[in-house]
């Protein structure tokens, strides 16, 4: 990395930080470009932001579930209570993509803001971008920009059931929303298909019984304590119409939270996922060949996870050597 | 027969659809039309009166007087009517989401006249419910808006008994893209809907709920296609008929009657020749007039020139002169309906009661009508049918002349003049109508305002009817956009569903298709990124058909496009545009304000530090505004002339590649 390019990192990043909205635009747009130069760039200002940022600042939050099931609104509901508590915002919001076109409609970014001019919110509207049910590469650099410049990322997915294990690897906390009266939910928990979330939620309580029901069953097929160890599932029911349960979700949502940072268990994680998303990005950019070359995924993954060494500078290390690398053909 | 023993029909109600600056500018115009042989009123409001706002509202400017006329309190709505005896009078007044507020008003007024409200004649559009389909000037949530519609219809069944307290609209369904079948299937559910609703409110005692039938009236569309459309209105009439029969009980055949008035389709008027607009607007009429036992009741037609620009006088006259001619000169009302008995006619009938029949169990198979807004149902189902409609025109199948074939023309005298053959709306009005409500309010009793306003809070949070409270703020001085205000805190604000979530229609996409894909494809890869769009409604216009088929046109091209509804500030806009760091943006305005709206938006783009990203606009924009905007720096202005979407999608790429610093040309 030249000077010029670490200076040029060094202030975009603290714009970043300090919530200047032009310049955190500005960074999704170039973490979201292919082009090499931009890659280079993107790069240095992802290394950047993981060294100046404390790793356990800011909560990522996972919001998934079937389409129809309220997510939208409920996310709407949540954003209206954490600036009520003074939190600061963002939202990645991931919408499916046309396998055809390539094309995407992105929508709903109008229902989460609460005003044009709440400098706390910010939308963000991504296509997944052919990753049927998962998130495209973008969004987990994207997520450590924002989570720069904002008390709280809330990425918005849909989830069919069996690609949820993207925003589970992404996010500190996951919570699915579940469609009420639909048995989907509960026969992917209890076939082991859904990836067991943090906190569990029937939106539209209003429905009444059928919701209860789905809540009932929801509760009987957990077996409640997550895989993390130490968290007791909760199975909350929430009106994001009337407000009913919303802040009782933020608050479960900020005792996971609290939880996995007294256990210190957030650094590690999040290195963990890091690691996953920086195989999953490589992946991206060079193939399973180029997987390969740096000694397949298994071992790709145990140096990622083993180091201490900053990601994205490891990140910068491991593309230069694919890049320098002699080509196959012995040229 | 001689031609002095034929008895000749009554003619139907003749209006012509009109309001513009100021109430008093609208009445001069009243007076006028009423003394060239128009026998009722019709209402044009602008969009800030429809959705509830003050003309002073930050948001409606750049609107008021545009579309209609503004009306803010019961000084306006005196103005109105000067010289106007309502007693004598049939009005239709085309207002929905603010119609309780605006009756209440015209009562206040028959008040001052001295004529008593029970004697007063005609119409309220108050079908809230298509709004959210078209058009767009909802203001609440589908079920207290369903819950205001029938409180106007419970009071003036019991207090106005000559008026029409609901005209149930299939009109701005075939506008939003219905075929005959989806128009009658979501027109008879939106009946059923309110009549359902005013049944459960327990408002009305069970022997008198024949007569609240017997007041549902509707306003209906006639297309081009006119043997069919008159099957259609033979159609509505079988059907209402049996319904009414069938689920309310109604025994009287004269309350069973399909009650209907017509302004023929603006869908098909054309910005290309606009001259060929007058023979389609009389096939059209035609179709609602040949057969008299399917014949509307009123009237009005669009003018020659609507989808160039706003109306002259003159241009509303010629319309109707045109009604005039048939009525007087035709022996079209000497006859018997000509139709009966055609095997072709009843066969066509049988057709569209079979498949609207099949429509009707499947919008009652997703949850009923209400339940179809919410889940957007009816909406996806309507933009689906334009889509289809859109395609057909690009590939000719669907043939307009002068659109898409013979579309070489000699220059038209009609549209050379100084004025460009449109209505230019005094720029003043909006600044002097703001005045004068200014003072309106300084001169009015604040306690009695304030009282009023706590009694109508009363009534919309305890369910009472929401008539009596209206009226007395009426009286009291209340403006339009203070009765909104309190009603907005009851019971919230509503943003519809868009509809533009369906499906690919065209999955292997025509050639020019194609190529615009491969060409959206290559720009996004050499500019990093996938292309983004971002489609803005802004202002209070809610005509979306345009936006939405760009919006579905866009990603079927490949287009990552941010598509949010209607009614953005231009202060959302920009920050949408910002925040999801797009391309180009296209703004869509078709109420006339474009001039405003834009100045608005690059004002904010210039704040937000985003006056790079390229702008362009649809929407019906006189030639020399065009001019203008283009001189601000728009990189294209579409209209109503530019049919051919890839050739629009293709204009944008271009646009970005431009922008960008690539070859615009590649």
């Amino acid at each position: 990395m030249n000077l010029p390019e670490a200076n040029a990192a060094a202030e975009l990043a603290a714009a970043i930080a300090s919530g200047d909205r032009a310049a955190i635009a500005g960074a999704l747009n170039l973490l979201d470009d292919r082009r090499p130069d931009a890659r280079a760039k993107a790069t240095a200002l992802l290394a950047h932001l993981q060294r100046a940022q404390d790793h356990a600042t800011g909560q990522l939050i996972g919001i998934t579930g079937p389409p129809g099931a309220g997510k939208s609104t409920l996310s709407a509901a949540l954003i209206r209570v954490w600036r009520q508590r003074g939190l600061r915002v963002a939202v990645l919001a991931v919408d499916p993509s046309s396998p055809i076109s390539g094309g995407a409609l992105l929508g709903d970014r109008v229902r989460m803001q609460t005003s044009a001019d709440d400098d706390g919110v910010f939308v963000r509207s991504l296509s997944n971008r052919g990753q049927f049910g998962g998130l495209s590469a973008e969004v987990w650099p994207m997520s450590i920009v924002l989570l720069a410049g904002f008390d709280i990322v809330l990425i918005e997915t849909v989830g069919v059931g069996q690609r949820e294990v993207d925003i589970a690897r992404l996010c500190d906390t996951t919570c699915y929303v579940a469609q009420p009266g639909s048995g989907d939910s509960v026969q992917f928990l209890k076939a082991g298909i859904l990836e067991v979330p943090h906190i569990l939620v029937v939106n539209k309580d209003d429905m009444g019984a059928v919701a209860r029901r789905t809540l009932a069953e929801l509760g009987a097929a957990l077996t409640r304590t997550h895989p993390d160890g130490h968290w007791q599932v909760p199975v909350l029911a929430t009106s994001a119409a009337s407000g009913t349960g919303v802040e009782a979700l933020a608050d479960v949502m900020q005792q996971h939270y609290e939880l996995l940072r007294s256990q210190q268990q957030l650094a590690a994680r999040r290195r963990r996922y890091q690691s996953y998303w920086l195989h999953k990005r490589l992946q991206d950019e060079f193939g399973s060949f180029g997987i390969e070359r740096l000694g397949g995924e298994k071992a790709l993954l145990a140096e990622l996870e083993a180091q201490d060494m900053n990601l994205f500078e490891q990140y910068a290390a491991l593309r230069q050597r694919l890049c320098s690398a002699p080509s196959a053909t012995g040229k | 027969m001689s031609q002095a023993t034929v008895k000749r029909d009554h003619p139907w109600l003749m209006r012509t659809y009109s309001g513009h600056s100021s109430a008093r500018a609208s009445n001069e115009l009243y007076r006028t039309n009423l003394s060239r042989g128009q026998t009722g009123l019709s209402v044009a409001f602008d969009l800030p009166t429809q959705t509830g706002y003050d003309s002073d509202h930050p948001l409606a400017r750049g609107e008021v007087g545009k579309v209609g006329v503004p009306i803010n309190h019961i000084g306006d709505m005196e103005a109105l009517f000067d010289q106007i005896p309502l007693g004598q009078m049939n009005t239709s007044m085309t207002i929905n989401a603010t119609a309780p507020w605006l009756l209440a008003l015209y009562i206040a007024v028959a008040e001052r006249q001295g004529v008593d409200p029970a004697a007063l004649q005609g119409t309220t559009q108050n079908d809230v419910l298509k709004e959210f389909l078209s058009r767009g000037t909802y203001i609440f949530p589908p079920q207290p808006s369903v819950r205001l519609t029938t409180d106007l219809i419970t009071y003036t069944v019991q207090h106005i008994p000559k008026w029409n307290p609901t005209n149930i609209c299939s009109y701005h369904l075939q506008e939003a893209g219905a075929t005959p079948t989806q128009e009658l299937a979501f027109a008879l559910s939106t009946a059923t809907a309110i009549l359902d609703a005013v049944r459960d409110s327990g408002q009305i005692p069970a022997e008198r709920f024949p007569a609240v039938v017997g007041r549902i009236s509707f306003f209906v569309n006639a297309g081009i296609r006119f043997v069919e459309e008159t099957c259609k209105l033979r159609a509505f009439g079988r059907m209402w008929d049996t319904l009414a029969r069938e689920r309310y009980g109604v025994s009287d055949p004269k309350q069973r009657l399909f009650r209907y008035g017509v302004q023929v389709n603006s869908l098909g008027l054309t910005e290309s020749q606009p001259e060929n607009n007058v023979q389609r607007i009389v096939l059209e009429m035609l179709a609602v007039t040949l057969s008299k036992n399917a014949r509307a009741r009123a009237i009005q037609l669009p003018a020659w020139n609507e989808a160039l620009g706003l109306p002259r006088p003159w241009d509303q006259q010629w319309a109707l002169r045109m009604q005039q001619v048939l009525a007087l000169e035709t022996d079209l009302l000497e006859y018997g309906d000509v139709l009966d008995g055609s095997p072709v006619i009843e066969a066509k009938v049988q057709e569209l009661i079979d498949g609207a029949l099949a429509e009707i169990a499947q919008v009652d198979a997703h949850g009923g009508m209400v339940a179809c807004i919410d889940n957007g149902y009816v909406k996806r189902e309507l933009v689906q049918s334009h889509t289809r409609r859109m395609r057909n025109i690009e590939s000719g199948e669907l043939q307009i002349v002068g659109v898409n074939c013979y579309q070489e023309s000699a220059e038209s005298p009609l549209t050379a003049g100084e004025e460009s053959g449109i209505m230019k709306v005094d720029e003043r009005a909006e600044r002097e109508q703001i005045a004068s409500l200014q003072a309106f309010r300084a001169q009015r009793d604040s306690t009695k305002v304030a009282q009023a306003l706590q009694q109508l809070r009363s009534a919309a949070a305890g369910g009472s009817n929401i008539m009596p409270p209206s009226i007395e703020c009426a009286r009291a001085g209340v403006t339009t956009g203070e009765w909104s205000a309190v009603l907005r805190e009851v019971f919230g604000e509503y943003r519809a569903p868009t509809g533009i979530d369906i499906a690919p229609l065209n999955l292997a996409g025509s050639d020019a298709l194609e190529q615009v894909r491969a060409r959206v494809r290559c720009t996004g890869e050499e500019l990093g990124r996938p292309l983004r769009l971002l489609i803005g409604k802004p202002g209070l216009d809610g005509h979306s058909n345009g936006a939405e088929q760009i919006a579905v046109k866009g990603r079927d091209a490949g287009f990552e496009i941010v598509y949010e509804g209607i009614r953005l500030t231009p202060a959302q806009i920009a920050r949408a545009a910002q925040e999801e760091g797009v391309h180009l943006i296209g703004l869509s305005v078709l109420s006339g304000s474009h001039l405003e709206l834009v100045e608005d938006i690059l004002s904010e783009m210039k704040t937000a530090g985003i006056a790079d990203i390229p702008l362009v606009i649809g929407g019906i924009i006189p030639a020399e505004d065009a001019r203008r905007l283009q001189a601000q720096g728009l990189k294209a202005v579409f209209t109503p002339k530019d049919i051919d979407m890839n050739v629009i999608m293709d204009t944008m790429v271009t646009i970005i590649r431009a922008a960008n610093g690539l070859d615009p040309a590649a």
